[in-house]
């Protein structure tokens, strides 16, 4: 497997924080490969790392963190080797990223029209009035109406569906060929949910950029997702395709996250399955694997030995002792 | 079938909203700004008074019925038909002596206020966006600003660099920053939490873009409130300087050093209409500013919903 041949690879990344206790691994040895035009999700409950995850790659992580290991190759170049202003020239050009807040997102005090062309003006060096008819067309592309009176408005005269739909806009405007979304619809009503994800979702296919969607809901998974990675405390514990994860989940997190999806057909009586216990706080001190504390399937060998990420099937990587081939002892590490 | 409604079934996927039709806006910002403006009736007139002041200040040698500084042959004369307020001692009119003082007062207020804005918020934006040892440092020197005694501290630099109008307007910029620096920088502290100011970062924007751009145009209104009653305080100042004759020196007319012919016990028990009307004309010009200032803290307040 070589990192040349995606878009976006991630190699053994480590992302730390400084605390009065010492240094917190908070990211610990996270890989994955994005091909262009797939949409990879990251799964997994508050505190699990995704959003640092994401932040490492744009090398956006704030005071008091950083990364101390692994590699993250951005056609071909490892991004954590590049300089302030080289990695500006990627954020919002080749990366670019969408937030769960659209009703802060927008600056209150400029109008569409300046926030949309900035981006495009500073990023493709085009001229005021490119730009214009440029942001003009992307608003209409995600659906706004009165396009043309919009560019003159300023945020506080849109609703948060159409916010976020700006943000898209935004996003996509430089034709990145990464959008990392996170949490894009989690602050937005549930009707305007489905419609953001699709217009994301299509705008996406058509432009051929890869999505990296962090979420924490099964559902826009099913909906979006091509690949899933599943994360645990730091760690992922499953990757493999979306039609495989629901299908045959080999994870017991995995299990249990999908056990405890709401259903509309299930029984009304029937109570709602949980995994018992929390995420562990001080997880990097742990030295087995990190599920074993709520996990119904643990052995002697998971509290005291941390699994590797193995292969189980094609394309398919787990981390759990309890599994297939790695079971009987018998398996390959999933990145070298 | 998907595995979407496969594993939540039911719902069906809603239509797009492009077709929706949207209210027209509300109250333009413009609009909004001049109604509640206007509630404070105090705060129109006194923009009425500004307003006749700077025109006062402009139009000088048209409306000044004598040169200020031509000597003519009463001296210490009472309001008269000749001379609508009197002369002074040395025979200068002093109505046209109080309009051309306006400039002075003015130009000394506004001006110095631009100098003490515009360092104050470039301090103000670097300190509070960089934090860290940047922060520490401009806030120290921020302090030590502050706890000089200030008139002190102008009058010791008005007798180094000597006295006159335009040391006088750098006097005065040059030690009014503190205050305007310290309400920037904390602005931006709250600002550069902001998610948009975040989603300008992941835009690939450059810093000093981001400070000028994005967060400056968030700072106006404070930076204006504070700039009106700093324009008050430049005045008083002047006229302060120029009372004990440090600052705009005679024969160019200031209120503060017309005031200063107050000095002497007989010009103030017998001839008032040498140091009334300069007083009176500081009072007004300060007490405008204040309302025009009140009311635009309660007109450009974004939590104010009247």
């Amino acid at each position: 497997m070589t990192e040349m041949d995606d878009l976006l690879a991630v190699n053994h990344l480590q992302t730390a924080f400084d605390t009065d206790q010492g240094l917190v691994v908070s990211v610990d040895d996270v890989s994955f490969r994005l091909k262009p035009g797939e949409t990879l999700a990251l799964v997994g409950e508050s505190g699990s790392g995704k959003s640092v995850t994401a932040l490492s790659v744009m090398q956006l992580l704030g005071k008091g963190s950083r990364i101390v290991g692994g590699k993250v190759w951005f056609e071909g170049t490892n991004v954590l080797e590049l300089d302030d202003k080289l990695m500006r020239e990627i954020r919002g050009n080749k990366i670019s990223m969408i937030f769960q807040e659209p009703m802060t997102s927008l600056n209150p005090v400029l109008t569409i029209g300046y926030q949309m062309c900035e981006s495009i003006m500073l990023h493709l060096k085009q001229s005021k009035k490119e730009a214009r008819e440029a942001a003009i067309a992307m608003l209409r592309k995600v659906g706004l109406p009165r396009v043309e009176q919009i560019m003159d408005e300023y945020p506080l005269a849109l609703s948060g569906g159409m916010r976020q739909r700006v943000m898209i806009a935004m996003a996509l405007s430089c034709k990145p060929k990464v959008l990392i979304a996170d949490e894009p619809t989690t602050a937005l009503d549930v009707t305007v949910q489905a419609q953001i994800m699709q217009l994301m979702k299509e705008l996406c296919e058509e432009s051929g950029t890869a999505i990296l969607l962090i979420t924490h809901d099964l559902g826009v998974v099913a909906e979006m997702a091509d690949r899933v990675l599943v994360m645990y405390a730091g760690q992922v514990v499953e990757e493999t395709d979306v039609y495989t994860l629901f299908d045959h989940p080999e994870h017991p997190y995995t299990k249990g996250l999908l056990k405890s999806i709401p259903r509309i057909d299930a029984d009304e009586h029937e109570s709602l399955e949980s995994i018992p216990g929390v995420v562990p706080v001080r997880y990097q001190n742990i030295a087995g694997c990190r599920f074993y504390n709520r996990c119904p399937i643990a052995t002697e060998t998971c509290k005291s030995v941390l699994p590797p990420l193995a292969i189980t099937n094609e394309g398919h990587y787990t981390r759990c002792w309890e599994v297939g081939n790695i079971k009987e002892g018998v398996w390959e590490e999933a990145y070298e | 079938m998907n595995l979407f409604e496969r594993y939540f079934t039911g719902r069906k996927e809603p239509q797009l909203d492009t077709d929706m039709i949207w209210p027209e806006g509300d109250e333009s910002s413009i609009k909004l700004f001049t109604r509640r403006f206007k509630k404070h009736k105090l705060a129109v007139a006194g923009l009425g008074v500004i307003i006749i002041l700077t025109l006062c200040a402009i139009f000088a040698p048209l409306i000044a019925p004598y040169d200020p500084t031509t000597v003519t042959e009463s001296f210490g004369a009472a309001p008269s038909m000749d001379h609508l307020m009197g002369t002074d001692q040395v025979g200068r009119d002093q109505l046209s002596r109080l309009i051309y003082s306006a400039r002075v007062s003015l130009s000394v207020g506004v001006g110095s206020i631009l100098i003490a804005v515009a360092i104050g918020t470039i301090l103000g934006l670097i300190s509070g966006y960089f934090g860290g040892w940047i922060d520490s440092l401009i806030m120290r020197i921020t302090d030590m600003f502050m706890a000089f005694p200030y008139i002190m501290l102008i009058l010791v630099v008005a007798s180094i660099v000597g006295p006159g109008l335009m040391n006088m307007i750098i006097i005065l910029g040059v030690l009014g920053w503190p205050g305007i620096a310290r309400l920037v920088r904390g602005n931006v502290l709250t600002l550069k939490e902001a998610e948009y100011v975040k989603a300008s970062v992941v835009l690939g924007y450059s810093t000093p873009r981001i400070l000028f751009h994005h967060i400056l145009p968030n700072t106006v209104a404070p930076i204006l409130i504070y700039a009106t009653s700093g324009i008050a305080g430049a005045i008083l100042d002047e006229a302060a300087l120029s009372f004990l004759g440090l600052g705009v020196q005679p024969p160019t007319p200031s209120w503060g050093n017309m005031l200063a012919s107050a000095q002497s016990l007989t010009v103030l028990t017998s001839q008032p209409w040498l140091w009334i009307p300069p007083g009176v004309m500081i009072i007004l010009s300060v007490l405008s500013i204040n309302f025009v200032g009140d009311a635009l803290r309660d007109a450009l307040d974004p939590k104010n919903t009247k």
